[in-house]
C-alpha cells in the first residue's frame, strides 16, 4: 500500500510538472463546450431573401412582412427582374429567392388557386432544404390566417411538439458527445502515453526489476487521470448546465454511475494500448486514429446513426462512445431511469470485462 | 570478496521461437566480485541479465541468484538486487530527493532510514544543495551518478548496471568505476555490462558471450595470457570474429 501511495503521488508530480499538458487537459472541456455549444450551430439563420413581386398587393405584402419579421431571414433589396435573382443567387448575395407570378392576387381571388416559386441556393443541401421549409412554414402560416376569414367546412389544425429539446438547441446533441470525447482524450490517451513514455525513457525496465508488481504500477498510472476525468465531467457538467442551459432530467447519481463506468472503459483501453506498443508517437497514433475518430464519426455525436450504411450502423455498435452517449442522451436529456439504460450500461460492463481480460493477457505473455 | 558464490548458473538457455538468444551457459559469481559481462550486440547479454534479474523466464537450465531461485522465486530475487539500465534510469521530471524516496519506498525501506540515508548519500556526493533540483538540470555525468546511488540505496546484495557509461567521457567513466570499487568494498556484487574494453579491465573476472555461449571467463590478466593479447580490445575481437550472427 505504501508503494501504491509513493507510486500515485509520483505520476501527480509528473503531472503537475507538465504545466502545457495540465492546462490543455483541464481546458480542453472547456473550450469544446464552447466551441461546440457556440460557435458549431447546426440551426440556420441569418437566411438572405430577396423577394420579386412584378405586382405588388396585399396578399404579397402580407407574406413579405411575415418574412421580415422572421428572426430566420434577413431581407435583401428587391431584384427587378428574374435574370437579376439568378445572378445574385451565384454570386451568393442572397440564400433564396421568393417569386411571385404577375397575377398573384387575382389568380388568388378568382380561381383560388395561385402559385409561387422558391429557388434556393442548395450548395449545402441541408442549409438549402432547412431554408426552403422554413419559407414554406410561413407561407403556410399566411394562408391559415387567410382561411380563417373565410368559412370552410373543414379545418384541421395541427400542433406539434418537440419533447425534450423544445428549443431544438444543438447543446442537447452536442454535451454527451464531449462527455464521450473527452474523458476517451483523457483517460485512454493520457494514460497509454504516460505508460509507453516510460518504457521509451528505460524507467519501465527499471520498476520491472524492482519487487514492485506490474498491476500496481499499471494501476496507479490511472489513478490521477481518473482524478482528473472527473473534475473534468463536473467542468462539462456545469458549464453546459450554467452557460449551454441543458438541463440534467433525469437522475443525477445515474449519470455519474455511467460516466464513471465509461472513465474506468477508457482507462483499461489505455493499459491496452499501452501493452500493445513501444513508442509515444505510436501510442498517439492508435489513439487518435483508433479512437478519437470513431468518437467523432461513427458514435452518433455528429453523424446520427440511423442515417449511415447499415455496415457503419455495425461497427458503431463496437464503439463504446456510442453507447455512453446513447445513455447520457436518455438519462440527462429524456430524464429516464436505470430501467432505460440497462442494455447501454451492460454493453459497456461487457466491454470492459472483454479489454480488462485482453490486457492482462497481454502483460502476463510479455513476461513470461 | 568472499569465497561463496552469489550466482550460480548451469545450462541456461532461453529460445525465442527457433532463435535461441542464450545457448546453455553456465557460471558462477561470487559475493563481492565484479562481474564484466562482455558481448558484441546481438550476442545475448541483456537476455541472459533478464533471466537473472527475474525480469524473464528461462526456457531450460537452472540459476540460483541471491540465494533464490530464478525460476520461482523472482520477486525474492527483485528484492535483494538493484537494477540500472543502459537508458537513464531516473524520471527527470523528480527533484533529486523525490527520485530518492520514490526508488526507497519501492524496495520497502522505512521513512526514517530514508531520511537518514537521503543525508547521507546527499553528503557523500557533495548533492546537498542540489536536493530540490530537478534531475532533468543536472549535468549528464552527476545523473549516472545519482542514478548509480539511487540503485544500491537499498543495500542490495547485488547490482546489475546494463551498459551504465554509454555517453559519457572518460574522467567521468574514471569517477563512475571508483563508486563501483566502492560498492565492491562494502559487500555489493557488481555484475555490469559494458561495451569499452578500457572498462573490462576494472573487472575481477569478465565472461565474453559470443552468438549466446559464454566463450571465455577468467580474469583479465589470464585472458590476456591465453589468448596472446596485449589488451582486452585484442581479446574481445579474437573471440567476436567467431560469430555467425550480426
Amino acid at each position: 500500500m505504501k508503494q501504491f501511495i509513493a507510486f500515485v503521488k509520483k505520476e501527480f508530480y509528473h503531472i503537475s510538472r507538465d504545466r502545457r499538458t495540465m492546462l490543455i487537459l483541464l481546458g480542453m472541456p472547456v473550450v469544446q463546450i464552447l466551441i461546440f455549444g457556440f460557435a458549431i450551430n447546426m440551426e440556420v439563420q441569418n437566411i438572405r431573401i430577396a423577394i420579386f413581386e412584378p405586382q405588388a398587393d396585399v396578399y404579397t405584402q402580407d407574406i413579405k412582412a411575415r418574412v421580415e419579421a422572421s428572426p430566420y431571414f434577413i431581407l435583401k433589396d428587391a431584384p427587378h427582374s428574374i435574370q437579376e435573382v439568378d445572378e445574385r443567387l451565384r454570386k451568393g448575395e442572397i440564400d433564396i429567392a421568393l417569386i411571385f407570378p404577375n397575377n398573384f392576387h387575382d389568380d388568388l381571388i378568382h380561381s383560388g388557386t395561385s402559385q409561387a416559386q422558391i429557388i434556393t441556393d442548395s450548395s449545402d443541401p441541408n442549409i438549402g432544404t432547412i431554408s426552403t421549409n422554413y419559407l414554406r412554414a410561413i407561407i403556410g402560416k399566411q394562408q391559415m390566417e387567410w382561411m380563417s376569414l373565410q368559412q370552410i367546412p373543414y379545418q384541421i389544425n395541427v400542433t406539434s411538439k418537440l419533447h425534450y429539446n423544445p428549443e431544438m438547441k444543438s447543446a442537447y446533441t452536442f454535451v454527451p458527445g464531449i462527455m464521450g470525447l473527452v474523458l476517451m482524450i483523457i483517460c485512454a490517451i493520457m494514460t497509454s502515453i504516460s505508460i509507453v513514455r516510460e518504457k521509451e525513457k528505460g524507467t519501465m525496465e527499471v520498476l520491472l526489476a524492482s519487487p514492485i508488481k506490474s498491476t500496481t504500477i499499471l494501476i496507479s498510472k490511472t489513478i490521477p487521470y481518473l482524478a482528473l476525468s472527473i473534475v473534468n465531467l463536473a467542468t462539462i457538467l456545469l458549464l453546459s448546465v450554467y452557460v449551454l442551459k441543458v438541463p440534467i432530467v433525469g437522475s443525477l447519481f445515474l449519470l455519474i454511475f455511467v460516466s464513471i463506468l465509461f472513465i474506468f472503459l477508457s482507462l483499461s483501453l489505455g493499459l491496452l494500448i499501452s501493452t500493445l506498443v513501444q513508442t509515444q508517437e505510436v501510442a498517439i497514433i492508435i489513439s487518435g486514429i483508433g479512437l478519437m475518430m470513431p468518437v467523432l464519426i461513427l458514435s452518433g455525436m455528429i453523424f446520427p446513426i440511423s442515417n449511415m450504411p447499415v455496415v457503419l450502423q455495425w461497427l458503431s455498435a463496437l464503439v463504446p462512445a456510442r453507447w455512453f452517449i446513447e445513455a447520457v442522451k436518455k438519462i440527462m436529456i429524456q430524464g429516464l431511469g436505470f430501467a432505460s439504460v440497462i442494455k447501454e450500461v451492460s454493453i459497456l460492463i461487457g466491454m470492459i470485462s472483454v479489454i480488462v481480460l485482453l490486457s492482462i493477457k497481454k502483460i502476463k505473455t510479455r513476461l513470461e | 570478496m568472499k569465497n561463496e558464490n552469489i550466482i550460480e548458473v548451469s545450462n541456461l538457455t532461453k529460445k525465442f521461437g527457433t532463435f535461441t538468444a542464450v545457448d546453455n551457459i553456465s557460471f558462477e559469481v561470487k559475493e563481492g566480485e565484479i562481474f564484466g559481462f562482455l558481448g558484441a550486440n546481438g550476442a545475448g547479454k541483456t537476455t541472459a541479465m533478464q533471466m537473472l534479474t527475474g525480469l524473464s523466464k528461462p526456457t531450460s537450465g537452472t540459476g540460483i541468484v541471491a540465494g533464490y531461485d530464478i525460476r520461482h522465486e523472482s520477486e525474492k530475487i527483485k528484492r535483494n538486487i538493484g537494477y540500472m539500465s543502459q537508458k537513464f534510469s531516473l524520471y527527470e521530471d523528480l527533484k533529486v530527493w523525490e527520485n530518492i524516496r520514490l526508488f526507497a519506498g519501492i524496495y520497502g525501506m522505512r521513512d526514517k532510514e530514508i531520511a537518514e540515508k537521503t543525508d547521507q548519500l546527499l553528503n557523500k556526493l557533495d548533492f546537498e544543495s542540489e536536493r530540490n533540483t530537478l534531475v532533468k538540470s543536472l549535468p549528464l555525468g552527476w545523473k549516472q551518478k545519482l542514478a548509480f546511488s539511487v540503485a544500491i540505496f537499498h543495500n542490495p546484495k547485488i547490482v546489475f548496471l546494463d551498459e551504465p557509461t554509454g555517453g559519457v567521457d572518460p574522467a567521468t567513466r574514471r569517477q563512475f568505476w571508483e563508486m563501483i570499487y566502492q560498492a565492491a568494498e562494502a559487500n555489493i556484487t557488481v555484475f555490469a555490462t559494458t561495451h569499452y574494453m578500457d572498462e573490462a579491465e576494472y573487472c575481477d573476472r569478465v565472461s565474453i558471450m559470443v552468438d549466446g555461449r559464454i566463450d571465455a571467463l577468467d580474469t583479465p590478466a589470464n585472458l590476456k595470457a591465453n589468448f596472446e593479447a596485449a589488451d582486452m580490445d585484442e581479446v574481445f575481437r579474437k573471440l567476436a570474429r567467431k560469430a555467425q550472427r550480426d
